[in-house]
């Protein structure tokens, strides 16, 4: 009795391993199930806005498009530092979602994959779009994302720190430096901005370098050197702490919410934490240009929503519609204003900057923002690696600026 | 290792039972009967080679591939991956930042695995005598091991700040230091504190092991060493060092293999900056697959780091395997 339960033990054991097996492998396949309807009922969205508010703001306004094109919406929302992983493995098991949102310097990555339909198949219209919003969403002349609304980066000031030291906002380098200079006093740096060896050290750098007419194409030019001098001379004369060789923009934001940053670089998401604290009181300015007389240019942020390529030409033309529709004037507005983004469209700027005074000088910069892929497309990744290594090279002293950027740009 | 380990005690099983089920064996019978077993021996094979090929096998053969090949974004979308030889090794391994990363890399290790050890050590004599709340602080050391990585490098990122960092505050009121220590963004002090924050996660793991390994050590020797005048440090040099051998080689050569892919920490910590200063191989090889979409170039030097570790991982077989013989 007992010798029988012994022998078959092991053979049920190798009977269910080779049961399960096939079951294990079936598991890892694909099953996208869309065969090609007409009869489309429901859209699949993916998103990174996980955290709230942004997480019900985008939900409602994408509920609402879904209602409008007659579907039901099953939308995923997954953390912004997995999307693009995530994108790539659904792209390789074919089961990309029926819209697709990718943060902007993306979008010519994922498209040059091949995985992205042209929103003109679909007559998405871009009419209107501030340019750096259509040369974000475009590669090779096709238009694949557009976004309702976008951000970018300025100069926020504690006007209390500044009254009371009797210093203007400045609008020039020279005023940027004497400011910074003359507010930094005990803990309080003058300015603190982001330098950290990442593409957000180098966003944070992108204003300096355009506005003065560099390029990232060739970064080791005298125009982007003048703009690394300036960034390593305020970090050389203690105006701006060396910590912002490790700071987040997150980190950055604190530094000025605790009173020990009189001005920092950042952008308008920064709104809601900083109107939790009353008592600050904030403007925001343009980033200085090196004479007057310049052009501020700053570089474009925020997300687009695209349309994958499914193969299926039905649920396609549906999910066309939500982004059209997500990309609306009613909807842009109402999405800007709840979120502290700018509308893309350009002629509902001028309404937008009234009804948000805060926002204003954020909805002037967008019209001429530049966007990151414009110039060099899927590209971008490496040199923005360069820009972020030159300017950790110059302001650790490694370097001098014009050096790290002719090794960076040599690399 | 873990399939000659699968197979030895069904093997000794089956050969074992065979004979004592089978009363009256006809000679075709117990043919088939011993095919029968073979069979049930590879049967037994199954689960562990199958387990081994899908999670071992097909990752290791895949970067392999992938290291010789032109792959990109676009790979996951069309499949293709131009054949491009050893041009990603060429790359990476010609690229400035190579040498820096392997200097860093080898600095990261030694610092840690000597830090972590002698500390372990030491802290796991301690920990030997009987005192009250032994047990208490013996767990509460054990923290840094329970906290997921991510808050640690957090937590430790706080404490490390130059302007208001607890660290500096404490040394300021200290008097010790006069300005603020840029811990993290000092190209010549952010690779001490990097490791510094992995020697304090890294304790608990040589202190468990350690411990372990002295109380395997028989009281008796002691004993009898002290009769002979083997005391104190006589008796460490004599009694529990050599003892302890076979564990301090398994946890040494462990530790390399584990300190040597170090990424969050580095990550959380400085992101490699400032300046590359802190950039080791792990953390260039993320950058390359996940940040700049080179995922061949990535692949290649994560293959470098696999070859590095391989070393140890044999020195570790070798290292366990005396053990077991002693």
């Amino acid at each position: 009795m007992k010798s029988a339960f012994t022998r078959n033990r092991p053979l049920a054991t190798a009977v269910t391993a080779l049961v399960g097996l096939p079951l294990l492998l079936a598991g890892c396949g694909a099953s996208s199930g869309s065969a090609g309807s007409e009869n489309v009922t429901e859209i699949s969205v993916m998103d990174y806005y996980n955290n709230e508010p942004d997480k019900s703001f985008i939900g409602d306004a994408l509920n609402s498009c879904a209602a409008e094109a007659g579907v039901t919406l099953k939308r995923e929302t997954v953390p912004g530092k997995s999307l693009i992983s995530k994108v790539l493995q659904q792209s390789s098991s074919k089961t990309l979602p029926d819209v697709l949102m990718l943060d902007n310097p993306d979008l010519q990555q994922i498209a040059a994959t091949g995985a992205l339909a042209p929103l003109s198949d679909f007559k998405v219209s871009t009419e209107d779009f501030a340019p750096g919003v259509l040369s974000a969403g475009t590669y090779k002349d096709k238009v694949y994302g557009l976004a309702p609304t976008v951000n970018t980066i300025a100069l926020f000031y504690n006007k209390d720190i500044l009254a009371k030291a009797g210093v203007t906002p400045p609008a020039t380098w020279d005023e940027l430096e004497a400011a910074a200079a003359k507010l930094t006093e005990g803990d309080q740096y003058g300015l603190a901005f982001n330098a950290n060896p990442t593409y957000e050290g180098t966003w944070q750098f992108l204003p300096l370098m355009w506005s003065n007419g560099g390029d990232e194409k060739n970064i080791n030019t005298p125009e982007t050197t003048q703009a690394l001098q300036l960034w390593t001379d305020l970090v050389k004369d203690g105006s701006v702490s060396s910590s912002a060789l490790n700071w987040t923009q997150a980190d950055v934001n604190d530094q000025f919410l605790a009173g020990k940053a009189a001005m920092m670089v950042n952008g308008p998401w920064q709104i809601p934490a900083l109107s939790k604290q009353p008592s600050l009181q904030y403007g925001v300015v343009k980033i200085p240009v090196r004479e007057a007389g310049q052009t501020a240019v700053a570089p474009l942020g925020g997300e687009v929503w695209t349309v994958p390529q499914t193969g299926n030409k039905a649920r396609q033309a549906k999910a066309a519609e939500i982004v059209s529709c997500l990309n609306s004037d009613k909807n842009q507005m109402s999405m800007a204003k709840a979120r502290n983004t700018i509308p893309s469209k350009t002629s509902l700027a001028e309404t937008f900057a009234k009804e948000n005074p805060k926002l204003a000088t954020f909805t002037e910069l967008v019209k001429t923002a530049r966007a990151r892929t414009g110039q060099l497309g899927d590209g971008w990744p490496a040199q923005a690696t360069k820009i972020y290594t030159a300017i950790q090279a110059a302001l650790t002293g490694s370097a001098s600026p014009g050096d790290a950027l002719k090794q960076a740009q040599g690399q | 290792m873990s399939l000659a380990a699968d197979l030895s005690p069904s093997k000794a099983q089956s050969r074992q039972h065979g004979p004592a089920v089978d009363q009256a064996p006809l000679v075709p019978r117990r043919r088939n009967r011993h095919r029968k077993e073979r069979l049930f021996q590879w049967l037994f094979l199954v689960p562990a080679v199958v387990y081994m090929a899908l999670f071992f096998g097909y990752p290791v053969v895949k970067n392999v591939i992938m290291s010789f090949q032109d792959y990109t974004t676009a790979t996951f979308f069309t499949g293709e991956a131009p054949w491009v030889g050893v041009q990603n090794y060429v790359t990476v391994l010609s690229s400035s930042l190579f040498s820096t990363s392997l200097l860093n890399t080898a600095l990261f290790t030694i610092g840690s695995i000597l830090g972590q050890f002698v500390i372990g050590l030491a802290l796991a004599i301690f920990f030997q005598r009987k005192f009250p709340l032994n047990g208490i602080l013996r767990s509460l050391l054990l923290l840094p091991w329970l906290l997921p990585l991510i808050v640690s490098s957090a937590v430790w990122r706080w404490i490390l700040d130059k302007d208001s960092g607890a660290l500096n505050r404490f040394l300021g009121d200290l008097n010790i230091i006069e300005t603020g220590v840029p811990w993290l963004t000092s190209t010549s002090l952010a690779l001490i504190a990097v490791v510094g924050v992995n020697i304090w996660i890294g304790i608990p793991f040589n202190l468990t092991i350690l411990y372990g390994g002295l109380q395997e050590i028989p009281d008796e020797l002691y004993e009898a060493g002290s009769l002979d005048g083997a005391t104190g440090w006589k008796a460490f040099r004599y009694i529990t060092w050599p003892m302890l051998k076979p564990v301090v080689s398994v946890v040494l050569v462990l530790g390399v293999v584990y300190t040597l892919k170090v990424l969050d920490i580095i990550l959380g910590l400085t992101n490699g900056g400032p300046a590359n200063s802190t950039q080791t191989i792990a953390t260039q090889s993320y950058a390359l697959s996940f940040q700049e979409f080179k995922f061949g170039e990535g692949a290649a030097l994560g293959n470098v780091l696999v070859i590095i570790s391989l070393v140890f991982a044999v020195l570790y077989l070798r290292a366990s395997r005396r053990a077991v013989d002693e």
